[in-house]
C-alpha cells in the first residue's frame, strides 16, 4: 500500500525519460506508460522510491520509460524479482510489468504462487494476447480457433483467462483497463497500488503490428452491428470489496458475482475493478507476526556489522544448543 | 588415552529403516561420547525415501580429532535384519555385532529393500562359506572372521522394564532405541553416568522421558553384565580427560551459522537434497540476538521453484540486503539463467551449492562432486563468477560468511560449492570465533539526493561507470536520487540496452577486469592450503570433504615414516595460478576426487596444462574413508598403479 502524498510536486514529465522509445507506431503500450507516469505524478511519489520491474518482451521494456528506478528482468520473472526488492526493502513502491506471454506462459507458476502470498505490489500485465517481439506467435490469452496474421493455422490451445487465474491463485486486487482509455487506468493504477497487497491489473490493448483481430477498431465495437465500445466500465452496481472481517456468505456471493463478470466476453468486455479482498493479510505481516523486528528493520537496513566491521550477530544461544558438552 | 595408554579410536555404527530413531539412537551415543569429552566425527547415509528404507549412522570416537569415516567399524548396533545383512562384512574382527534375537534366524529375503544385486552377493558370498542365505548365515560368517555376535532379547529388557516403571509394554517398548545404544555402550564398558547424563541432554526437561530411558540403560547394563560374555571383545570406550568445550555440527548447519555470522539478511530456497536442511535449519533459528544486545534475524522465503529463489534473492540483493540461496544440481540447474542475469548486473549474490550424484535426479542423497565443472561455468555467455570450495566443517562456517564479502567487493555471484558427504557429516570442534568474522561490503554510491530541485536533476546514475578497478560504486534500490537501470540486456553505464560495439567491449572489459582483481587481491591461503610436509614430493591434490580422508591419509603416511603433503584447492574460479609454482615439485601428483571423470583435473589442465600423474576417483555416491584412500595412495608408492584408480566398495 503506497498512498497519495498530499501534496503532489511532480508533473508525468518529471516520470518521462530523455531517450527514445522503440516500441510500434500506435502500440498500445504507450497508453499503458502514459498511465503510468500520470499516476505516479498524481501519488507524488518520489522516483527515487519506486521500482519498475519488467520482464522480457515488449512490454518488459517498460521500465526503460520510466525515470524510477528500472528493473529490466528475465522472461516471465519480474513477480520473483520484484518480491525480493519488496521484502527486502517494503519501503519501496514496487511495479511489476510484463506482458501475457512473460506472466501466463513462462512465468505461470510466479503468478499462481505470487497470490499465495499476497506481497504489496502492484503487477500490472499488458495483455494483447500475441509475442510481439517474437514477431506475432500465440500468447496464453489468445481465444482459441483464432488466427491472428502471423500463424499459419488458427491457434489450437485454449486461452487462459487471466481474471480467474488471479482470483483462484489469491490476488486481494483484481482489476482489468483498456490501453487507450488513459484517464480510467490512472484511476485504476491508483487503486491497484494503494491496495494493501498484491494486486493484478490487466490491461487490453492492441498489437497494431501481430494482432489485426483485437484491434482499435475492435476495442471500440466498430465491427458490431450497433457500434458501441467493446471495453466499457463494469455495470454501476456491481460491487467487488470484499471488507476485512466479511461473513463467509457476503464473500461467497462477491466471489460468485465476480466468477460471472470475469467471464464476459465479446461485445462487452467490463473495466475496472472487478474485486479488492481487504480480508486477507499481507505478506509482510505475516512475517511481522513471526518476527516482530522484521517491522523494525528491513532486511536491507538491518545493520549486519559493528562500527569495527566484525559481524553484529550473536550465536552463543546457538552454540549452547549445539554444545556436546 | 585409552586404559591401555593408548590413542582410543572406536568406529561404531547403528542403522536401520528410516523413520524407526536411528538418528535418536546415534545421538544419543554422540552425546555420551562428547560428554566423555572425546571427539566424534558422524556421518549419516540415506535413501531419498521417508519411511522404511535402510539408512545408517557411523559415528567415530577418539581422543584425537578425526577426520574421516572408517568403513571398518569395531561395533554394529541392529534392530532388523537388513541392517545386519548390509554391515555384518563391515565389523572388525573382535569387533561386535550386536542383534536382537528375533532377528537371529530369517531368511534373506526377509530384507525386501535389499537390492536384488546385494542380496544374490551375500548369497553367493555365503554359500561360498558353505552357510545359508540368512542372518543366521551372516553371523556365523562374522563369528567365523573373530567378530562378536551377541544376540539380545530385547522383549524381555523391555518387560523387566515395563514391570519396574509399572508401564504397559508398549511405553515401555519407546525406550528401545536407547536400549540398543546402551547395550552398546555397556559391552564396550563405558560409563553409564554419563549415558544417563546424555539423556538428560537429549530431552531437556522433558522428566518423564528422561526417567524411563535412564531406567533403561540402568536395565541394558544390568542384562549385559549377566547374560553377555564379554570375554574375547577387545575395545573400551574410556572417557577422556579433556574439558574443552565442544559444539557438534554438521556441515548444513556449518554453513547456516556462516551465513547467519556473515550477515544474511534474506535467503529464499526450493527444498531439495541434500541442500534443504541449511535453510530450514536457518528459518529455525530465524531470530537471534545481536552482540550489542539488539535483535538480529533472517528472512527465509520458501518459493516456488529455483528459479524463483534465485531471482528473489537478486532482487533482495539490489536494494542492499546480503542474500542467498541454496541448492543442489536439479536446482542450481534451474538456476543458471538468474545467475547469468546477476553476473551482467553485478549483483552480489551467494548462491550455496550442494553436490549430490548427478546426473538429472541421480542420487539425490549420495555423495558426488560432479557439478564441479557445472559450476564454473554457470550461465551461458562469459560473466565473472567466484567459485569457493570448503573441505570440513569449520572452512564451511567462514567461506559462507567470507562469500558475502566477495560478492560485494566484486560485485559478482559466489558459488560455495560443498558436497553430500560435508552435508551429513559431524564433527565435534570448538565454538566457531565470531570475532574473526569481518563484514565488507565493497564500494557503495553515496546518494545524490535532489540535484537541480528534482530527483533525477542529473540524468540516470552510472551505475555501470567504466573503472580501471572494473568495480562501479553500487547503488540500492531506493538511494535518493541514484534511479537508473537495471538490465540482463549490454547495457550502457546508466543501465540502458545497447548493442553497441564499443560500449559492448568496454563493459565486458570492465567486468572482465574485476575477476583479475579478485585474483590478485584473494590471499593465497584462501585460494588452497598446503597440509602435511611441505617438502615432500608425494602431492595429493583434492578439494571439498575429501579433505578428511586426505588428511587422515597423511597422518598414516607419518606413522609409516613416509612423507606426503595434501594440497587443498578452495577457490576453483578465479583459478589460483599460484598453484603452477607449488605442482612444479610434486612427484607424483595425485588427485583425489568424488565424480567419475576427475573434473578438477581437467580444470587444472585447462587452467595450466599440469596433467596428474595418477587420479583416484570414487562416484558411487558414498565418501571417500581415509583407509580406502591410504590403500590406493600404498599402491602408487609401490609403484606400477594404474593412472586411474578407482576406489570401489560394493558394501556401502
Amino acid at each position: 500500500m503506497t498512498t497519495a502524498t498530499e501534496t503532489p510536486k511532480l508533473k508525468a514529465k518529471d516520470f518521462q525519460v530523455p531517450h527514445p522509445n522503440d516500441w510500434c507506431p500506435g502500440c498500445g503500450d504507450f497508453g499503458i506508460i502514459n498511465a503510468i507516469q500520470q499516476t505516479f505524478a498524481r501519488m507524488g511519489l518520489d522516483p527515487s522510491s519506486v521500482v519498475m520491474v519488467g520482464g522480457i518482451g515488449c512490454s518488459g521494456k517498460a521500465p526503460y520509460y520510466v525515470g524510477s528506478y528500472g528493473v529490466h528482468t528475465l522472461h516471465g520473472r519480474p513477480l520473483p524479482f520484484a518480491t525480493g526488492i519488496k521484502l527486502a526493502n517494503p519501503e519501496l513502491t514496487v511495479i511489476a510489468a510484463g506482458g501475457d506471454g512473460d506472466g501466463l506462459g513462462i512465468g505461470a507458476g510466479h503468478f499462481v504462487n505470487a497470490g499465495r502470498r499476497n506481497v504489496d505490489m502492484t503487477y500490472v500485465l499488458f495483455n494483447n494476447a500475441v509475442y510481439g517481439l517474437t514477431k506475432g506467435q500465440a500468447a496464453p490469452t489468445l481465444p482459441m480457433g483464432l488466427q491472428t496474421k502471423s500463424l499459419a493455422e488458427p491457434n489450437i490451445q485454449m486461452e487462459i483467462n487471466p481474471l480467474m487465474l488471479a482470483f483462484a491463485s489469491g490476488f486481494t486486487w483484481i482489476g482489468r483497463g483498456y490501453s487507450y482509455n488513459i484517464k480510467e487506468l490512472v484511476g485504476l493504477m491508483q487503486r491497484a497500488i494503494e491496495h494493501p497487497g498484491l494486486a493484478y491489473l490487466d490491461v487490453l490493448q492492441p498489437c497494431p503490428t501481430y494482432n489485426n483481430i483485437h484491434t482499435k477498431e475492435w476495442f471500440a465495437g466498430k465491427d458490431l452491428e450497433e457500434v458501441r465500445p467493446r471495453v466499457r466500465p463494469l455495470p454501476e452496481d456491481y460491487d467487488g470489496i470484499i471488507e476485512q472481517g466479511a461473513s463467509e456468505e457476503d464473500v461467497f456471493a462477491k466471489m460468485n458475482d465476480f466468477i460471472a463478470m470475469a467471464h464476459e466476453w465479446g461485445d462487452y468486455i467490463p473495466t475496472g475493478v472487478y474485486l479488492e479482498n481487504r480480508s486477507v493479510s499481507k505478506f509482510e505481516d505475516r512475517i511481522s507476526n513471526r518476527m516482530p523486528s522484521y517491522a523494525d528493520a528491513s532486511p536491507a537496513g538491518r545493520p549486519i556489522a559493528d562500527a569495527d566491521g566484525i559481524t553484529r550477530t550473536e550465536l552463543a544461544r546457538i552454540f549452547e544448543e549445539l554444545a556436546i558438552n | 588415552m585409552g586404559s591401555n595408554g593408548k590413542i582410543q579410536d572406536i568406529a561404531w555404527r547403528t542403522g536401520g529403516p528410516q523413520g524407526s530413531g536411528i538418528d535418536t539412537a546415534a545421538l544419543i551415543f554422540s552425546r555420551s561420547c562428547g560428554l566423555a569429552g572425546l571427539e566424534l566425527f558422524g556421518r549419516r547415509e540415506y535413501y531419498s525415501n521417508i519411511m522404511g528404507r535402510h539408512s545408517y549412522y557411523d559415528v567415530r570416537a577418539s581422543d584425537a580429532v578425526q577426520t574421516s569415516h572408517r568403513d571398518v567399524v569395531d561395533m554394529l548396533t541392529t534392530f532388523e535384519a537388513e541392517t545386519l545383512l548390509r554391515h555384518y562384512t563391515a565389523v572388525c574382527p573382535g569387533g561386535a555385532i550386536v542383534y536382537p534375537n528375533t532377528e537371529a534366524d530369517v531368511p534373506l529375503s526377509i530384507a525386501t529393500f535389499l537390492d536384488e544385486r546385494f542380496t544374490a552377493d551375500i548369497a553367493a558370498e555365503l554359500e561360498s562359506q558353505g552357510l545359508p542365505p540368512t542372518t543366521a548365515g551372516a553371523i556365523e560368517s562374522a563369528r567365523a572372521r573373530g567378530v562378536l555376535c551377541y544376540e539380545i532379547n530385547f522383549d524381555e529388557i523391555i518387560n523387566d522394564l515395563a514391570e519396574t516403571l509399572g508401564v504397559p509394554y508398549k511405553i515401555a517398548a519407546r525406550a528401545r532405541n536407547t536400549l540398543a545404544v546402551a547395550v552398546s555402550t555397556a559391552i564396550l564398558e563405558f560409563r553409564r553416568d554419563i549415558v544417563k547424563q546424555a539423556l538428560e541432554k537429549q530431552w531437556p526437561g522433558r522428566q518423564k522421558i528422561i526417567d524411563m530411558n535412564v531406567e533403561a540403560v540402568e536395565q541394558a547394563y544390568n542384562y549385559t553384565r549377566e547374560k553377555l560374555d564379554l570375554s574375547g571383545f577387545i575395545f573400551r570406550l574410556d572417557a577422556s580427560e579433556s574439558t574443552d568445550k565442544r559444539i557438534m555440527v554438521n556441515g548444513n548447519q556449518a554453513v547456516a551459522l556462516g551465513k547467519l555470522a556473515g550477515g544474511l539478511t534474506m535467503q529464499s530456497y526450493y527444498p531439495i537434497s541434500p541442500a534443504t536442511d541449511e535453510s530450514t535449519y536457518l528459518e529455525a533459528h530465524a531470530e537471534f540476538p545481536t552482540r550489542d544486545g539488539g535483535e538480529g534475524y533472517v528472512l527465509v522465503v520458501q518459493t516456488e521453484d529455483e528459479i524463483s529463489a534465485i531471482t528473489m534473492a537478486a532482487g533482495a540483493a539490489l536494494t542492499g540486503a546480503r542474500s542467498s540461496t541454496a541448492t543442489s544440481g536439479p536446482g542450481f540447474a534451474l538456476m543458471t539463467e538468474g545467475i547469468g542475469w546477476a553476473g551482467i548486473n553485478e549483483v552480489p549474490l551467494v548462491v550455496t551449492l550442494w553436490q549430490r550424484g548427478g546426473p538429472s535426479t541421480g542420487m539425490p542423497t549420495r555423495n558426488d562432486q560432479g557439478d564441479l565443472l557445472f559450476a564454473c561455468n554457470a550461465g551461458h555467455g562469459d560473466f565473472p563468477k567466484i567459485v569457493i570450495s570448503s573441505g570440513d566443517v569449520i572452512e564451511a562456517f567462514y567461506d559462507a560468511a567470507q562469500a558475502f564479502n566477495y560478492a560485494d567487493r566484486y560485485q559478482t555471484v559466489v558459488v560455495h560449492i560443498l558436497d553430500k558427504a560435508l552435508s551429513s557429516q559431524s564433527r565435534t570442534i570448538p565454538p566457531y570465533d565470531l570475532d574473526q568474522v569481518k563484514i565488507e561490503r565493497g564500494e557503495i554510491a553515496e546518494p545524490r539526493g535532489l540535484t537541480d530541485g528534482k530527483p533525477n536533476g542529473e540524468g540516470a546514475f552510472h551505475r555501470f561507470a567504466f573503472t580501471e578497478s572494473g568495480i562501479s560504486p553500487r547503488t540500492l534500490l531506493g538511494q535518493p536520487g541514484n534511479a537508473h537501470w537495471m538490465t540482463g540486456g549490454e547495457h550502457t553505464p546508466q543501465g540502458r540496452v545497447t548493442e553497441d560495439p564499443i560500449i559492448r567491449e568496454k563493459m565486458m572489459e570492465k567486468r572482465a577486469r574485476k575477476m583479475e582483481l579478485a585474483a590478485a587481491e584473494i590471499p593465497v591461503d584462501e585460494k588452497f592450503k598446503v597440509f602435511g610436509d611441505r617438502e615432500a614430493d608425494l602431492t595429493i591434490l583434492t578439494w571439498g570433504s575429501n579433505k578428511g580422508a586426505v588428511l587422515e591419509v597423511l597422518d598414516k603416511l607419518e606413522a609409516q615414516d613416509a612423507s606426503a603433503r595434501l594440497v587443498q584447492v578452495r577457490l576453483m574460479v578465479p583459478f589460483p595460478m599460484e598453484l603452477v609454482a607449488v605442482l612444479e615439485s610434486a612427484k607424483p601428483l595425485v588427485i583425489v576426487e568424488s565424480n567419475f571423470s576427475g573434473q578438477f583435473a581437467q580444470l587444472l589442465r585447462q587452467q595450466t596444462g599440469i596433467t596428474p600423474d595418477h587420479q583416484i576417483v570414487k562416484y558411487n555416491g558414498r565418501p571417500i574413508s581415509g583407509e580406502e584412500l591410504l590403500r590406493a595412495i600404498n599402491e602408487i608408492r609401490e609403484g606400477g598403479a594404474d593412472s586411474r584408480i578407482v576406489l570401489r566398495n560394493p558394501y556401502q
